[in-house]
């Protein structure tokens, strides 16, 4: 019995953790911008260009 | 003579936009170019290496015909400190931080180049699109480059950046919705783990489960159930909070009920100890809700549909004091002071010309985009653009208190009750409750004789069961649905309960000028004797060295290729132009300014308001006709009307008089109501005189003179050639392009809600079979942890699939 309630205690805390982790990426404002950043990442490096 | 491709190279079309090139003079290196502005913008970016712009997507750029080059002195303004520190959101002398709207940012490589300033510049450190909101937040040294210089690199890499008053007074224009994330990530946290910790529960074995583990979970139900009550569905409460005290009750407040009941029942049982409750049904069903608020809430951020006057003006104006030209906010401009305005600036508050030829372009108050020529002592209205040379200016109103934006002011014109609108699901949700609640009444009633507790258990159970999800959901799924898809085909509209309104008018009012007809396309032709292919070269090459929109257009009207020498050129604002060519003398203009002869004197000339201005020709003094400027009707004007006709009362409010009284019955048959010389008051006031029949309307215009009726009318939709660009406040904006697709817009929306009906009926199949259930008190966790999500489930599909059928049975593609 104890070792469900400690393994709860702990799946409720990881969970908890990714909880916490959206929350700052909304305040980070990555949900603002949904579209730019999967352009951006497709772009090369400038070095590459000034070769 | 049209306007014709014939001598073009098989279409060939500008490096840089995309454009057909009308000839193959302009051109750099192997490009060509449509016009010279494509081309000096391929060439800075040539000379910066940074002509991978053109490889990331085929001709990105940005055409620079209708932007003037003479953008010399047009962002002076922005070397006013008040100007400078209203745009900046951060500046500290080192490092300062501004945010610009570029509406025409519209692929990737608009993202790429403009992310890539700091190559153009080395004072700018870093530049970040945001492509949905189409602005561009750009950190620079003021020490190194100024603001001015900054918009002015924008300006000629043809990013131009809109900057207006009302950007200004409003910096933070996004509403964001980072409290609905919140909302959704704390809703979404506690539902899994309640899933998760309820699963024993639905799948041991009767009786199997140790009592102390049930309660043990139960407990951390209730208490991760809480905070999604209390904080994620705090929307509903206020909004059903809010229809009670306007004495209504909306579809928020069965759902309230429904939840209250599930939560009070449920921690009654667990603390009690008599049960495991339905926590998991209540976090469930409010997840499930505020992910159709999400889908719902996709708004189109780019576009602004609260525009008002202010987001047209300028943000500062020069005045002239004593010989001195400084630059000053609009807002502090005062009764008598003098103004300078260049060309193609605009005129911020009523003003009497004091200085300067005067050509008056009010495209943008009249959607007439033939500039009027003014002389001096005559009265400039605001909202009017300067085309040609330097004019001053003394205001004779300030310009809270001109003409254009007193209309604005106006209470009539101020925003309508956005609630006062019954949507059905309102209607509905008010019947159901009390249906519902007479129901659960029954159910206490009939099982009081046995005992209280079954008779509480009962009532609660049927509250619970009935809770409308089905039919809450329907509407955000439905209309968002029919949001997007109608966005996809250029259709914007601004939220999703506009689709409904859509699908109630009966009436369609248009506005003409810049509606139904196009605004800067004409047809040119040319009355009186015919003019030989060497008169043609001559009138050809005299236009050419004008810079009146006119000119333009009979320029691109006359086929012929070949350009003449001219020797002398002048042109008389107001009047016309002339020029020595070969030894011919050509006068192209009003009447009086070609010719002294009396029989055409008396005719229209350029002054005119009629539609179709005539421009005289004069080849050495001999009258040889006029060229006359007709409108062209949209695309597809006729199958609209047609289609249109048999199930709308048409109407068509025109600003100007009367002359195509004869096209536009032909267009809209006899029996349309067809109204001329409307002011916008006239507008307004005709709309309210519809509605009072009881009439729903939809007004269809584009001009800032149809900005009430828009307004007054139950859906306003502005048509717009640039959707990004301009159009005033309204619910919808409607691409020009797609025009001819009116109709299955309007089909579109009325089948919407068709399949909402539909809808709800098939959520109130699944309330029934609850609640027959849950009437004879039998009704556990299982059940309704089952229950309330299949009748989301089936109605969110049922609502998707069917619009995105019909959708494509209407004729609105589903490409993006």
């Amino acid at each position: 019995m104890s070792v469900i309630v400690i393994l709860i205690f702990f799946s409720v805390l990881v969970a908890g953790t990714f909880l916490a982790a959206f929350i700052w990426a909304v305040r980070n404002g990555q949900y603002e911008d949904r579209y730019t950043p999967s352009v951006r990442i497709l772009f090369d490096d400038d070095k590459e260009e000034l070769k | 003579m049209q306007i014709s491709d014939v001598d073009l190279k098989e279409g060939t079309l500008c490096y840089h936009c995309g454009d057909k090139c009308k000839s193959l003079d302009i051109q750099s290196g192997a490009k060509y170019f449509c016009c010279t502005g494509c081309k000096t913008v391929y060439e800075i970016l040539n000379e910066n290496n940074l002509c991978r712009y053109y490889d990331i997507d085929e001709n990105p750029g940005i055409s620079q015909k209708k932007l003037d080059s003479a953008a010399g002195s047009r962002y002076s303004y922005l070397d006013d400190p008040i100007v400078i520190s209203q745009l900046t959101s951060y500046n500290d002398g080192k490092l300062a931080v501004a945010s610009f709207i570029i509406p025409v940012i519209h692929c990737s490589s608009c993202i790429w180049l403009l992310e890539k300033l700091y190559r153009l510049n080395s004072g700018i450190l870093q530049s970040e699109v945001n492509f949905v909101q189409k602005t561009v937040n750009i950190k620079y040294k003021p020490s190194e480059v100024s603001l001015r210089e900054v918009v002015e690199l924008l300006v000629a890499v043809g990013y131009e950046p809109q900057i207006s008053l009302n950007d200004i007074e409003n910096k933070v224009k996004y509403q964001s919705n980072k409290s609905l994330y919140y909302k959704i990530g704390v809703a979404g946290f506690c539902t899994g783990n309640i899933m998760l910790l309820s699963f024993p529960e639905y799948l041991a074995p009767i009786g199997s489960l140790e009592h102390s583990f049930k309660q043990f979970f139960a407990f951390i139900n209730l208490l991760l159930g809480t905070p999604v009550l209390i904080y994620s569905a705090s929307d509903y409460f206020k909004s059903a909070w809010n229809g009670l005290k306007q004495k209504s009750i909306n579809i928020d407040f069965p759902i309230v009920l429904g939840l209250l009941v599930l939560f009070i029942r449920s921690a009654y049982e667990i603390i009690t100890n008599t049960g495991v409750g339905f926590i998991d049904s209540m976090t469930g069903l409010i997840f499930f809700l505020l992910l159709g608020k999400l889908f719902q809430g996709k708004t189109y951020d780019a576009l602004n549909f609260e525009r008002n006057y202010k987001s047209y003006f300028p943000v500062s104006v020069t005045v002239t004091k004593g010989g001195t030209e400084t630059s000053i906010p609009v807002t502090n401009l005062k009764q008598g002071d003098r103004i300078i305005i260049r060309n193609n600036e605009l005129v911020p508050a009523d003003a009497i010309l004091f200085n300067g030829n005067a050509n008056i372009d009010y495209s943008f108050v009249t959607g007439e985009s033939i500039p009027v020529p003014k002389v001096q002592g005559e009265i400039i209205y605001a909202g009017g653009r300067q085309r040609g040379s330097v004019i001053e200016l003394e205001v004779i109103r300030t310009v809270s208190q001109s003409y254009l934006t007193q209309l604005w002011n106006k209470d009539t014109f101020a925003k309508r009750d956005e609630d006062k609108f019954n949507s059905l699901v309102n209607i509905v949700g008010k019947y159901f409750t009390i249906f519902i609640l007479l129901i659960a009444s029954a159910a206490f009633i009939y099982w009081y004789p046995e005992s209280l507790r079954t008779a509480i258990n009962a009532f609660t159970a049927v509250l619970i069961v009935a809770c409308p999800c089905g039919i809450a959901l329907t509407n955000p799924f439905a209309l968002g649905n029919a949001v997007r898809l109608l966005g996809r085909n250029k259709f914007f509209v601004k939220n999703a309960s506009v689709v409904e309104r859509i699908s109630k008018i009966d009436t369609i009012v248009f506005d003409k000028t810049g509606t139904i007809t196009k605004t800067g396309d004409a047809d040119i032709t040319f009355n009186g004797n015919v003019l030989s292919s060497y008169e043609q070269v001559l009138v050809k090459s005299l236009v050419r060295s004008s810079t009146h929109p006119l000119s333009g257009r009979i320029y691109d009207a006359i086929e012929t290729k070949e350009l003449a020498e001219i020797t002398y050129f002048n042109e008389l604002s107001g009047k016309g132009i002339e020029a020595e060519i070969e030894g011919s003398r050509i006068k192209l203009g009003s009447a009086r300014f070609v010719s002294d002869a009396p029989e055409i004197t008396h005719t229209n000339d350029l002054k005119s308001t009629k539609l179709d201005s005539r421009i005289f020709l004069s080849i050495n003094n001999s009258v040889k006709g006029f060229f006359s400027v007709n409108n062209i009707y949209r695309t597809g004007l006729e199958d609209i009307t047609s289609s249109l006709k048999d199930d709308f009362e048409l109407v068509v409010l025109s600003g100007d008089n009367d002359g195509e009284r004869e096209n536009l019955y032909r267009y809209f048959g006899n029996s349309a109501w067809i109204k001329f010389n409307q002011s916008p008051q006239d507008k307004l006031d005709y709309i309210k005189e519809l509605q009072a029949e009881d009439k729903r309307v939809m007004m269809i215009g584009d001009g800032l003179n149809d900005a009430g009726a828009l307004k007054q009318s139950d859906v306003g939709v502005a048509i717009s050639e640039e959707v990004s660009n301009f159009s005033p406040a309204c619910d919808a904006i409607l691409d020009a392009g797609e025009f001819q697709r009116l109709n299955k817009f309007i089909a579109f929306a009325k089948t919407t809600k068709r399949i909402i009906i539909l809808s709800f009926i098939i959520s109130i199949l699944y309330n029934i079979i609850g609640v027959t259930l849950a009437f004879q008190s039998e009704i556990s966790p299982l059940m309704a942890a089952v229950l309330m999500p299949a009748s989301s489930i089936t109605v969110v599909l049922f609502t998707v699939l069917a619009t995105n059928i019909m959708a494509k049975r209407k004729g609105l593609q589903g490409k993006k």
